[in-house]
């Protein structure tokens, strides 16, 4: 007698389905991979590569034509010059060519020794040139009838130029000066408690204030949508909009949070929100807060909701008071989504570019890691410093996220 | 603690914070509605919070005596006595209009709060129920304030000009008298500033992004949700990771890559750029939502013959239609906001978007109205589209992204 044993192995429906799964994700995974997962090779790549702003247009060789000299008559003499230059000041070009086609009428007569000419057509080789290299090239010529008939210029054929340059981004010079730059000093420790300070009283702030949001809207009472919907706002509008909002509601000179403040009589002088230290990263923290309260509280209304009310009928009874409840059913309730949120909203928050981009652009000590990639990469036009701290805060992602699904799967089954 | 659980003692405590709460409401709003210098008067307001607190505790006056008490609140504000200084230039018509708005507030809303209060000894129970319904409504105010008042501002500013607001930056008064002159920094950004190129701009390209991201997303979201294969927990996961990589990690490298091939400063590369963001937001969201779908309707539709494909489209889509509903208008709103790509690759103004527009107005050389004006412009139609379907966003926004 023989025991039934399951079948191992991916039977052949099995394998059609994953088949299946795989073309279905295909286009995604494309797409990730080229926008997302490339662009994250490249950072690294970046990161060690000395190359700034400049460096992006490759050198190359600019030239200029004209025909010297005003020839008016059949048998006239003229110049045809070439001006060449290297359009860098220290990156050498190899293999410097070009070919041109001399207009009909114009007889060469003579050639510059690095050219050939045959028929119309001239090709030069001008061998390999340094940094900031000019050269000009003269073709002395005798006028045809043809060329007053035709009307055509030198200038009119276009010529051609070619010559390999090394690109910074593509060549093997490597260099650690991005990182050194980038931990070098107090700077860095400056930054990075910047973000920190950011990131944790944003977050907790935003927590906080969701709850409280959430226990006023959990119950039905008319206007409940509309106010839901008005909490809303802040997350819902454009960053850009808000944010200048903002700067001009606590403007210094004529805010009308400054004239409030003084006219009630709590402030005398008006107080400079956004430029000055440590006031702006105060602001820009409450900001952050202000922003996405709105999601925190969207998230803990949805499962508050979700808890049966039979639970608090029962404390009731029992004689529970509101705050008893609340802490000894409803906030272990709330714990698992307020942990989620609480990392989520971590990341996110480190994350964070664009609100203080556009509230202080990273002035007076709100500059965090991710407003220094951009300042590094667009203010000083260092654009391997810029790489060398997005590769910083890769990093940190790849820290928090490790611990967030170590966290996540426990919380959430995922 | 125990202390305050006595109906003389809570009542007045209370009623002196509340008066506190509500006397800087008024004077803030009236100070943003007038411009007029409006204050609150902190020890009066605790003075004759307290006072009014208590006899409403102890139920020392009938319906008349209330009357009384409001009408005497009303008096004191305007001889300069009460919770509510108001300053020597404000309209009498103002002045009244504050003093009864903040008394008859007051009297009614106190009322609220220690109605079922007991005068003398309190149990827990009906300490913490006073104290819920001073803190709620003091949470109703301070959360309807903070929102407010930004968005009031930006809409009043767009609607001044810049010597009224240096005047007085308080003075959102408007006057109706100037008619269509109101208008006159939106019909500026529209007439000299191509705003409305921007705002078709924006439209097409927000609309784009839905329609690609939907395409991208819904088959992958189907085959993580319902199909088994190696690897679906991992890649599950990396979709959730990808969805954390900061914009400005990928910006740098998709900057340079955009300036070499030419693709900077073209509508082209963003369309190219924004679904590739929204991509997996939009995945991890329909996948849990297609997971909570019934499986036997499908498996239904496989037993009668149909493909997978054709399950996808026949069930499934019909079934998930508020989903994808949510997912798209969560995915307009990403594009429609979005900011720093547009602000990186976009240079030549024929080609900015909304944001990337209003971004070039934040310069000293024009009016801060217009900048305002240009929020106004980009705010409203995601507002107007949000609270229409605000019953979509909520899910939409609640089911996927984070579920809990």
């Amino acid at each position: 007698m023989s025991d039934a044993v399951p079948p191992k192995g991916t039977g052949p429906l099995a394998r059609l389905e994953a088949r299946l799964a795989w073309g279905l994700l295909l286009p995604t995974i494309t797409a990730v991979s080229l926008v997302v997962i490339l662009p994250l090779l490249a950072i690294f790549w970046i990161s060690i590569k000395p190359v700034s702003l400049a460096d992006l247009r490759a050198p190359e060789v600019v030239l200029r034509e004209d025909l010297r000299g005003s020839p008016a008559a059949a048998g006239d003499e003229a110049t045809i010059r070439y001006r060449l230059r290297n359009s860098s000041q220290d990156q050498p070009i190899i293999g410097v060519t070009f070919t041109d086609e001399v207009p009909e009428g114009l007889e060469v007569l003579e050639v510059d020794p690095r050219c050939t000419l045959e028929g119309r057509d001239l090709s030069c080789d001008l061998g390999d040139w340094e940094g900031g290299a000019r050269e000009t090239l003269t073709f002395p010529v005798t006028v045809g009838q043809a060329f007053l008939d035709n009307a055509l210029r030198p200038q009119d054929s276009e010529a051609k130029v070619t010559g390999s340059a090394s690109n910074v981004l593509t060549n093997t010079t490597f260099t650690w000066d991005n990182f050194a730059r980038v931990f070098d000093g107090d700077e860095f420790w400056e930054v990075l408690w910047v973000t920190l300070f950011y990131t944790v009283f944003g977050t907790v702030g935003a927590l906080l204030f969701g709850l409280f949001a959430a226990l006023l809207l959990n119950k039905s009472f008319k206007g409940q949508g509309i106010l839901r919907g008005l909490y809303l706002f802040p997350y819902v509008s454009p960053i850009i909009a808000v944010a200048f909002a903002w700067i001009i509601l606590f403007d210094p000179f004529s805010g009308s949070a400054n004239a409030l403040l003084i006219q009630m009589g709590v402030t005398s002088e008006a107080i400079n929100f956004f430029g000055e230290r440590p006031l702006a990263l105060i602001m820009v923290t409450i900001f952050e807060i202000w922003r996405y309260f709105p999601l925190s509280f969207l998230f803990i209304l949805a499962r508050m909701q979700s808890i049966d009310t039979d639970m608090y009928e029962a404390a009731d009874m029992d004689g529970a008071s509101p705050f008893q409840q609340f802490w000894a059913l409803s906030v272990p309730q709330l714990l698992g989504i307020l942990s989620v949120l609480f990392l989520l909203r971590f990341i996110w928050t480190f994350n964070k570019f664009d609100d203080i981009f556009l509230l202080t652009g990273g002035n007076a000590g709100t500059r965090t890691l991710t407003v220094n990639v951009y300042e590094q990469a667009f203010a000083v036009s260092n654009i391997g410093a810029g790489a060398a701290v997005a590769v910083v805060i890769f990093g940190c992602l790849l820290l928090f996220s490790a611990f967030f699904f170590k966290f996540i799967s426990q919380e959430e089954g995922l | 603690m125990s202390k305050l659980r006595y109906g003389f003692v809570t009542g007045p405590v209370l009623g002196a914070l509340w008066m506190v709460v509500l006397s800087t409401t008024v004077a803030v709003a009236m100070s943003f509605a007038t411009g007029e210098a409006f204050r609150p008067h902190i020890l009066l307001s605790l003075l004759w919070g307290a006072i009014i607190g208590y006899t409403i505790s102890q139920r020392l006056g009938d319906f008349w005596g209330e009357v009384m008490g409001t009408a005497s609140l009303v008096i004191l504000i305007l001889l300069g006595m009460g919770p509510l200084v108001v300053g020597e230039d404000a309209s009498s018509f103002a002045r009244v209009f504050a003093a009864v708005a903040l008394s008859v507030a007051f009297s009614w809303s106190m009322h609220l709060i220690l109605d079922d209060m007991p005068a003398k000894l309190l149990t827990r129970h009906e300490f913490e129920a006073a104290v819920i319904k001073f803190l709620t409504g003091f949470g109703y105010i301070f959360f309807t304030a903070i929102v407010l008042i930004p968005f009031y501002v930006m809409v009043l500013t767009s609607l001044k000009n810049q010597s009224e607001l240096i005047q007085n930056p308080l003075d959102f008064s408007i006057e109706l008298s100037k008619g269509a002159e109101l208008f006159r920094s939106y019909d500026e950004l529209f007439t000299q500033f191509n705003f409305g190129t921007y705002l078709l701009n924006s439209f097409g390209i927000s609309v784009l992004t839905v329609l690609i991201t939907l395409l991208f997303a819904v088959p992958g979201a189907y085959a993580v949700a319902r199909l088994r294969f190696q690897g679906r927990a991992a890649f599950s996961r990396s979709i959730l990771l990808i969805y954390m990589v900061p914009m400005i990690v990928l910006a740098l490298p998709i900057y340079i890559a955009f300036s070499m091939t030419g693709l900077r400063n073209s509508l082209l590369g963003i369309i190219l750029i924004y679904p590739v963001t929204t991509i997996p937001v939009a995945l991890y969201m329909l996948q849990g939502y297609f997971r909570g779908l019934p499986a036997e309707v499908e498996e239904a539709g496989l037993m009668d013959g149909l493909s997978r494909l054709m399950v996808i489209w026949k069930i499934t889509l019909p079934l998930s239609l508020p989903a994808i509903a949510s997912v798209s208008l969560y995915v307009f709103m990403i594009a429609w906001n979005e900011f720093l790509l547009a602000f990186m690759l976009l240079d030549d103004p024929s080609k900015f978007t909304l944001t990337r527009g209003i971004a070039s107005l934040n310069s000293s050389e024009i009016p801060r109205q217009h900048l305002m004006a240009g929020s106004v412009i980009a705010t409203v139609p995601i507002m107007a589209l949000f609270l229409g379907l605000e019953r979509f966003m909520t899910k939409g926004l609640t089911a996927g992204s984070v579920k809990g």
